[in-house]
């Protein structure tokens, strides 16, 4: 009992210098585990979010901006694809299926999208297909009907049978509503895609929406393609990218979105290079506040001493001491990852549809705190020395 | 059960020069022997009593306890051979601050052979009157009550020697007299050797044997000289 107790007692003795420092060593330790959850949990989840789909054709531009269009349903289109050339490359050999979708139009902030009704047969990953709420089907491609995503119908507190008026743009505009009267024929069951934010129309509701522009009626925003076999992404991205100069081909979708990463992954680093600065303050905190604490507990450690505890009982208590905020620190510190993970992953959801599991392991979760106690004792090696070397004669009383 | 031989301790002054402190030629306490030292301040009766406990290191000569020569152990077997076969009483009494007076006790018998024993730190507790007191921490309690929690640290132990450095020096008259009483009677139950060094005319009148620190420590005559 004599370690623990000795350390026990010293904490307390300590208390409010304890509290700050392990909450130093929770926050560098929350922050560093969650830094790195997010970065490989959202490379991960975005990469693999293809929505069952190969690659995507869409107007001459950016393949990043086509697909974060196309299959996350964010930014801006870059253009429109003529009907033609829908036709054609729905026809093309090569391609096992091409799912056309328009954008262009939202209900309170959330996209509408206008596609068809074939889309619900793709698996939007292996082997999962979308499922519509029981009491709810598709919508038929030639009426005025909708299905909406789980999120989205969550949000607007649509259901089934309800009827909403479009808005025209992307940002909502409670001025540029449309005068078309839609239908709830459906909601979608969770997919933690970003289909799930998104409000699907059938494609010619969309494309001849009061005040949208007749002579583009046929056109649409992107195709969604499969293809039949790996080696025709390579033959289509010689057809659209190098020999032509009007559409975009961006594939294989996965590995545009890594790009992405690839761009903003001085992002995380700047995030992990805070965490480790918060981490090696904290450890220098450890440091100096043991450090301090060090002239008024001499008498104590002397008096140890003379009662028979050994010099490396009292190195041994100093720096188990340390170890000790680290592992408060630590275990307080999954806390602060928990928080601070669940309030980053419903912003990405709420932004993008995509979930990020926060009950998922990684390494992090225990090297973090591992090397927070680590740390932390590395820290109490100077202040434990310093406790070595009390003299115990002369730290008891004067000699007389 | 206790033997000094030519024990010489120096210390580096301020200014430089090396003054002797300690230089005591012959010493001895025989087992459950009680024997009282006369010294004023500044006489070395505390580094003596250090160089017996093994906290100081001697420049020369030698200190038996039990049989076992603490001088020539390395400062881990020193450690071991203290909390083993000593018990000292300080004059500030010397409590943990932090820990209860039962956690006080039972530290004081942690590092010696036995381990803490829990039951027989509440006996002893017990036995200087502070069954009461277990979970109080010493700032609670009064100088006196204090100084019986040290006396119960010091003994709980088993130990076969116990040094006594003015365990009256804190206490009134009257509370130094019962503090006295208790060491005394709480060393005879456990026939333990006791060592007592003091001033108080009043504490070294109560000893039959007893000695003034001058005379046996070479080191005074010859400042005096």
């Amino acid at each position: 009992m004599t370690l623990p107790l000795i350390i026990y007692r010293s904490l307390r003795q300590h208390a409010l210098s304890t509290l700050v420092t392990a909450s130093g060593i929770a926050l560098a330790s929350g922050l560093l585990m969650c830094v790195w959850m997010v970065k490989t949990q959202a490379q991960a989840t975005f990469t693999q979010t293809t929505s069952g789909f190969d690659a995507v054709l869409g107007a001459r531009g950016s393949k990043l901006q086509l697909v974060l269009n196309a299959i996350f349903h964010l930014e801006a289109s870059p253009g429109n694809v003529a009907a033609a050339d829908y036709e054609m490359v729905r026809k093309h050999p090569l391609i096992k299926t091409a799912i056309p979708i328009a954008v262009g139009d939202n209900l309170r902030g959330f996209r509408l999208v206008g596609t068809a009704p074939e889309l619900f047969d793709v698996q939007y990953a292996p082997g999962k297909k979308f499922t519509v709420r029981a009491g709810g089907r598709i919508f038929a491609g030639d009426a005025k009907e909708a299905v909406a995503g789980s999120f989205a119908a969550q949000r607007l507190k649509l259901k089934v049978g309800d009827t909403f008026r479009p808005f025209h743009g992307l940002a909502f505009d409670p001025k540029a509503e449309h005068a078309d009267d839609f239908v709830v024929t459906g909601i979608l069951e969770p997919t933690n895609t970003p289909v799930d934010r998104v409000v699907w129309l059938p494609l010619r509701g969309l494309q001849t929406m009061s005040g949208h522009d007749p002579k583009a009626a046929t056109d649409v925003s992107a195709v969604l393609l499969q293809l039949r076999t790996p080696i025709a992404g390579l033959q289509m991205d010689m057809m659209y990218n190098k020999q032509g100069n009007r559409l975009t081909f961006a594939y294989p979708v996965g590995a545009i979105v890594a790009e992405l990463f690839g761009k903003i992954s001085w992002f995380d680093q700047v995030l992990a290079l805070v965490a480790y600065l918060v981490a090696l303050v904290a450890a220098g905190s450890v440091l100096a506040s043991i450090y301090n604490s060090m002239s008024a507990r001499r008498r104590d450690l002397a008096i140890l001493r003379a009662l028979g505890a050994k010099r490396r009982t009292i190195f041994g208590a100093v720096l188990s001491e340390a170890a000790c905020i680290g592992a408060l620190g630590a275990v307080v510190g999954f806390a602060v990852y928990f928080v601070l993970f669940i309030g980053v992953a419903n912003i990405i959801r709420a932004q993008t549809g995509v979930v990020l599991d926060v009950t998922a392991f990684h390494p992090v979760l225990w090297i973090s705190p591992v090397a927070m106690v680590a740390l932390c004792a590395l820290g109490g090696v100077v202040p434990a020395l310093k406790a070595y070397r009390t003299p115990v004669a002369e730290t008891l009383a004067p000699a007389s | 059960m206790l033997a000094v031989s030519e024990l010489k301790k120096s210390f580096l002054s301020p200014e430089g020069d090396r003054v002797e402190i300690v230089n005591v030629a012959t010493f001895a306490l025989a087992a459950g022997e009680q024997f009282a030292l006369r010294g004023e301040s500044g006489s070395g009766k505390t580094t003596f009593l250090n160089l017996i406990a093994g906290i100081l290191a001697p420049d020369s000569g030698r200190v038996a306890i039990d049989g076992v020569e603490m001088s020539a152990l390395n400062e881990p077997k020193r450690d071991r051979l203290r909390a083993e076969k000593l018990g000292y009483i300080f004059q500030t009494f010397n409590l943990l601050q932090g820990f209860t007076v039962l956690e006080n006790v039972m530290l004081g018998m942690s590092f010696g052979p036995r381990g803490a024993d829990k039951a027989h730190a509440r006996d002893m507790l017990e036995r200087v009157g502070l069954a009461h007191r277990l979970h109080h921490f010493p700032r609670q309690l009064s100088t006196g009550q204090q100084q019986r929690v040290a006396v119960a640290r010091a003994l709980a132990n088993r130990p076969k020697l116990v040094l006594a450095d003015e365990p009256t020096g804190n206490l009134d008259r009257k509370h130094g007299r019962e503090a006295l009483a208790l060491i005394r009677e709480v060393c005879r139950e456990h026939q333990a050797a006791l060592l007592l060094v003091s001033h108080d005319e009043d504490v070294l009148g109560q000893f039959e044997a007893r000695q003034d620190f001058g005379v046996i420590n070479r080191a005074v005559q010859e400042v005096a000289r």
